[in-house]
């Protein structure tokens, strides 16, 4: 057949059969989680389309608070019904699967996203301006930094309350994420839950050519390992000849070989499934902030408003995670003897790059920053280990991560000066002094990321390694140990720096938030030493939820 | 009647607990306290005494469990008391002179300030004591050794704005470790070897342990004993000890703690007796010793150090005799029981003395106190007459059977060890010749106290002098009274065995024998301190007298043969840490510093090489992927 005739016989053959599609058969009770967020998202639009400027904000966090916690039940029920289990299927004519890692990640991500939005809500650090309450936003996005737009907007009390329902579209882009089963879906749930960031981390108050500059690195890379990401698709499907994980699945595996007469000349082909397959994991690489696709992270996570950083390294990392564990779990497992060295090795930069490059920071949002991607670096040991263990470790870590991670961020938000957070490192000093109780508690948050026992990182490291060493990857668990070493003297120094030095005189003082950022803080402390004292229960549970539907 | 044992250590240990605990509201009345209570203990241990002559000699023993203290799996450890002839023997003299002891500090301690706290210790002392010897087990009685160890080291120091004081305290404490070191591993040994602890297993299933075994059992008892009891080895700790308030030196450092080896020892017989390597290394121990101790008291003009040097040498006899095997056990207690009333009168004594003599301790100051303090004199007198081995008195009886002893065990040995204690029987006579003459005798040779206070020595209030007098009466009649009908022998025999030796020498030889040696010793010291004037500052001597005068330069020993080495080594493991380790360390942190340094520097801000770098690492990613097919 010449490749005329093949183009024209699909034509002829699309064209032929239109009334063959079959109609969609959603089960929307399954998908409810995802759907509550996004239409509460668009719920949110609507508020700020209709409502007066001054109750747009009262309603807004309302909605989103309500629709969070509704989704978060929606996935209690769920897993109460065994979708996490025996009931475990792929729903949504193949794009969506509903099963254990899916549950226990959107429920994590639920939980992630109510705790930021306490502090996107919080009102009470900075003094009032013109009579007005603020927040960590900027008054009006699109005015120019400092130009009298920006000026006029700030008098008239202009708050971006958007920044409520683009963090639900973001959420409901990342509770697809880890349970997209076709690469389609991964790629739409990906720009779903991307896009809404880029926006997120331009909208700082303060310092706002930073905040810009950080969206426009963001927006900028993430396109461009967006790109990398689809054509991989592409290639994959060149491959298998479908986009359906378990379609490529099958194919890796040599247990289908129909060739569709367009693709007859690449089906099989090994060099697009290993070059489509490792740009695929490159874009999720990028989003987790592994070595070498992590060197966005440090500026956006400087420039981007705390609130904002704090749910996006926790957050994301959670999705992205998830995203990677499926598609290494359920697509690719058949490939693992080409993945897993590859794997090794961007493991081992990343822990290792993340902590040394950490050792000389002086900023706190960029020492968290690098901490983040030393951390991307051990889950992806239990990533590696390729065992139920790996995964249900993973799930653990991740969870206990991320309420770190809230929490430390949103501690960095009360250390204020005159010029908003006051996020240099030598500012720091003495703080204990001050504040113990600030300090304290950002203590246990970086003893937690250190991994000292009776905190939620030891239980996770320690689950990680172990899965990491069981699954055979001995010498990669003493590098991570090797990097927790290191990573635990940037920590260490920070304690050390806040309870052992002289205050400054010109020191920062500590704002005393409202009760959003207050619990979101005690929340985090809670999981924190909950997850370290007594891990089991959600061990067993993240072991429970540890096996992925095909 | 069980139940009575636990309350012989619950009584001074309820007088330690109200005395360390109670405050200043006690002051007043916390010496009254703790003295009642010692007596309380007494009484106890007389009713008991009395109760157990009245059964059967082999049903004497009593036992008591109070608690199962380690119940782990199939380990079992209990607190739990047993009360034989052995036990009893010594719950009469720890409660009997301690609280006579008790009595005298009410007199001697009346101006310290600290004295509620005083006798807490003493109080804590006899409860640790009587634990040790009550225990029905190596456990139990480590508690009670350690505890008579703490408070021994609480009352050496008890001065301790004195840094003599403080020193000595640290001093007892850091040898008797070495020695304790010794007892826990005796007990692990023990525990690996029977699987128990308990006195009557282990001493039952002796013969079922390797000889070895039962020997390295031995060495470590015997190192445990040596500390405790001031043997060669462990000795230099008993000298410095002294610094302690007498009371403490003639309870704790004479009569009863520093006798535990011998307990130790006594107790463990069935192990040494299936041990004879052990048994020799203990004979050697203790004829060394008593030479060793009797020769440092003849170079002492510390009235106290003397008789610390005497009490060492007289525990050597005991040692000796214990380490004889069943020939010598019962006489080896029989000894330490007068040693404990003649010693502990002689300290008295002292106390007595210094006491008038405005806390003065050197006897070259001393001088014709006999008329001063005629019932000062009287006592330490008999307490002389006793521990020099004079007919008829306590100390006669109980070292000379152990002389006996040493003949009868036959062959070489038994003529060195016999030949040792007959010299040490001389060299004693000197010594306490010398102290008597130099203390009661000759001229005045007082001088003022550092305040310009010329002495004015008076006799002792009667809280002091009855103590006095009542151990002086042990001092004279106890031997006397255990010899009677070999009564003692009788009384110990079931619990301890007893052997009759084949002695190359009569009884009487040997009697004949240490008589000639004791009047040589006395005559001796009376050629050289009665019929000439002393000095009040000590001629230089011979060599031996300055080394004896160092202590037989234990401590100058001790220092080259363990502190300088042990400093070097500290020294070097310090300077192995700061070069090495340190260097290493820092070396590392250093290095990922400046590697953290450096590979910042790609962190530039510019989105284009970041770009670049996301675009290399797939390049990589795809081509490490592509090559890992390849290989």
């Amino acid at each position: 057949m010449t490749h005329a005739a093949t183009v024209h016989s699909l034509w002829t053959t699309a064209a032929a059969a239109p009334d063959k599609i079959p109609s969609p058969d959603i089960e929307y009770g399954q998908l409810s989680p995802t759907l509550i967020v996004l239409g509460a998202a668009i719920v949110g639009v609507l508020i700020e389309a209709l409502l007066p400027r001054r109750q747009r904000y009262v309603a807004q966090v309302f909605v989103s608070v309500v629709a969070l916690a509704a989704a978060f039940a929606a996935v209690i029920g769920l897993a109460a019904g065994d979708y996490g289990t025996s009931k475990a299927h792929v729903a949504a004519m193949g794009a969506i699967a509903v099963d254990g890692p899916a549950l226990f990640l959107q429920g994590t991500i639920l939980l992630v996203a109510l705790v930021a939005v306490f502090t996107f809500a919080e009102r009470r650090l900075d003094p009032l301006v013109h009579g007005n309450r603020v927040d960590s936003f900027a008054a009006q996005a699109a005015a120019v930094p400092g130009g009298d737009a920006e000026k006029a907007a700030v008098k008239a009390g202009f708050t971006t309350t958007e920044v409520f329902p683009l963090v639900l579209f973001a959420v409901g882009g990342m509770l697809v994420f880890p349970s997209a089963n076709d690469l389609l879906t991964l790629f739409v749930a990906l720009e779903v839950f991307s896009l809404p960031l880029y926006v997120l981390c331009a909208l700082a108050r303060r310092h706002r050519a930073l905040s810009q500059e950080a969206a426009v690195k963001y927006f900028l890379l993430g396109a461009f390992s967006s790109a990398f990401l689809l054509f991989g698709i592409a290639l994959l499907y060149g491959y298998a000849g479908t986009v359906t994980y378990s379609g490529i699945a099958d194919v890796v595996d040599g247990q289908v070989r129909n060739v569709t007469p367009a693709l007859a000349g690449t089906m099989g082909n090994d060099a697009l499934l290993l070059i489509g397959g490792a740009m695929v994991l490159m874009g999720l690489l990028f989003k987790i902030g592994a070595v070498p696709f992590h060197m966005w992270t440090p500026d956006v996570y400087q420039g981007a408003p705390t609130p904002v950083t704090g749910f996006m390294a926790a957050a994301t990392k959670v999705a992205a995670f998830g995203a990677l564990l499926r598609l290494l779990y359920v697509v690719l497992p058949g490939l693992r003897w080409d993945w897993r060295p590859v794997m090794w090795g961007v493991a081992i930069v990343t822990m290792l790059g993340g902590a040394i490059v950490a050792v000389t920071q002086t900023d706190v949002k960029r020492l968290l920053a690098y901490s983040s991607i030393a951390h991307a670096g051990f889950i992806l040991a239990g990533v590696i280990a390729t065992t139920p263990d790996g995964v249900s470790s993973v799930l653990f870590y991740l969870a206990a991560y991320s309420f770190v991670t809230l929490g430390a961020f949103a501690v960095v938000t009360l250390v204020r000066d005159a010029g908003g957070e006051a996020t240099h490192l030598s500012k720091w000093a003495g703080l204990g002094r001050r504040s113990p109780l600030v300090a304290a508690v950002f203590a246990v948050f970086l003893l937690a990321f250190a991994g000292i026992p009776l905190t939620s990182g030891f239980a996770g490291k320690f689950a990680v390694f172990k899965a990491a060493a069981d699954g055979g990857a001995g010498a990669l668990v003493v590098i991570g140990v090797i990097s927790s070493a290191i990573a635990a003297f940037f920590y260490i120094r920070v304690i050390v720096l806040m309870f052992f030095s002289e205050p400054r005189t010109d020191g920062p003082s500590v704002a005393v938030p409202s009760p959003l950022t207050s619990s979101a803080i005690a929340i985090g402390v809670a999981v924190t030493l909950v997850l370290g004292v007594a891990p089991q229960y959600f061990l067993d549970l993240a072991s429970q939820a540890g096996v992925f539907v095909r | 009647m069980e139940n009575l044992i636990g309350l012989l250590v619950a009584a001074p240990l309820l007088g330690a607990a109200l005395l360390l605990c109670g405050g200043r509201r006690l002051d007043g009345k916390g010496h009254y306290i703790g003295t009642v209570l010692a007596a309380a203990s007494f009484v106890i241990g007389a009713v008991l005494f009395a109760e157990m002559l009245g059964r059967g000699e082999h049903d004497r023993a009593l036992h008591s469990k109070v608690f199962s203290w380690i119940p782990v799996g199939g380990f079992r450890a209990d607190v739990a008391f047993q009360l034989d002839q052995l036990s009893m023997t010594f719950v009469l003299l720890i409660t009997g002179v301690g609280t006579l002891i008790h009595i005298y500090s009410i007199g001697y301690m009346e101006h310290d300030e600290r004295r509620r706290r005083f006798f807490g210790y003493l109080n804590l002392f006899l409860a640790a004591m009587l634990l040790l010897v009550l225990a029905d087990n190596y456990l139990l009685l480590y508690v009670g050794w350690e505890g008579v160890g703490l408070a021994s080291y609480l009352l050496i120091g008890f001065w301790q704005h004195k840094p003599s004081a403080a020193t000595a305290a640290k001093k007892a404490f850091i040898v008797n470790r070495v020695g304790d070191v010794g007892l826990s591993i005796a007990i692990m040994l023990m525990f690996t070897t029977f699987g128990t602890f308990t006195f009557a297993p282990v001493l039952t299933n002796v013969d079922h342990a390797s000889e070895g075994k039962l020997t390295a059992i031995g060495l470590m008892l015997l190192l445990a004993a040596c500390g405790k009891s001031a043997q060669v080895p462990l000795q230099s700790w008993l000298g410095d000890a002294m610094e302690g308030p007498t009371p403490v030196s003639a309870l704790i450092h004479a009569a009863t703690m520093v006798t535990a080896g011998v307990y130790l020892i006594t107790r463990s017989g069935a192990i040494f007796n299936a041990a004879p390597d052990a048994q020799t290394a203990v004979v050697t121990v203790g004829a060394v010793t008593l030479l060793f101790g009797a020769i440092v008291g003849c170079a002492k003009d510390d009235i106290k150090k003397a008789l610390a040097g005497s009490t060492m040498s007289q525990i050597g006899y005991m040692i000796l005799a214990a380490g004889l095997g069943p020939i010598g056990y019962v006489f080896a207690i029989m000894h330490l029981v007068t040693h404990g009333f003649f010693k502990a009168g002689l300290f008295l004594g002292a106390g007595s003395v210094m006491h008038a003599m405005n806390d003065e301790v050197d006897m070259r100051k001393y001088g014709a106190l006999r008329k001063y303090m005629p019932v000062t004199f009287v006592t330490f007198g008999l307490g002389y007459l006793a521990i020099i081995g004079f007919p008829g008195l306590s100390g006669f009886w109980s070292k000379d059977k152990i002389i006996e002893a040493a003949f009868a065990k036959g062959g070489t040995e038994g003529w060195i060890l016999g030949g040792a204690a007959l010299l040490g029987a001389a060299i004693t006579a000197y010594y306490m010749t010398r102290v008597m003459l130099l203390t009661f005798f000759g001229e005045k040779r007082w001088v003022p106290d550092e305040a310009g206070q010329e002495p004015h020595p008076h006799e002792s209030p009667s809280s002091m002098t009855i103590p006095m007098m009542v151990l002086a009466v042990g001092s004279v009649f106890a031997g006397g009274l255990f010899s009677l009908n070999d009564s003692f022998l009788k009384w110990l025999e079931p619990v301890t065995g007893h052997s009759h030796g084949d002695s190359p020498l009569s009884a009487a030889a040997v009697t004949g024998g240490t008589m000639v040696v004791l009047l040589i010793g006395v005559a001796l010291a009376w050629m050289q301190y009665g019929r000439r004037p002393v000095p009040r500052t000590a001629p230089r001597g011979s060599l031996l007298t300055r080394a004896a005068r160092r202590d037989l330069l234990q401590d100058d020993f001790n220092h080259v043969a363990l502190v300088k080495p042990g400093q070097y080594l500290t020294r070097g493991l310090v300077y192995v840490d700061h070069k090495l380790v340190d260097g290493v360390v820092n070396g590392t942190a250093a290095g990922v510093g400046g590697l953290s340094g450096r590979l910042r520097k790609l962190q530039n801000g510019y989105a284009r090489t970041y770009a670049v770098s996301m675009f290399g690492g797939t390049a990589v990613l795809i081509a490490a992927t592509l090559l890992m097919r390849a290989v």
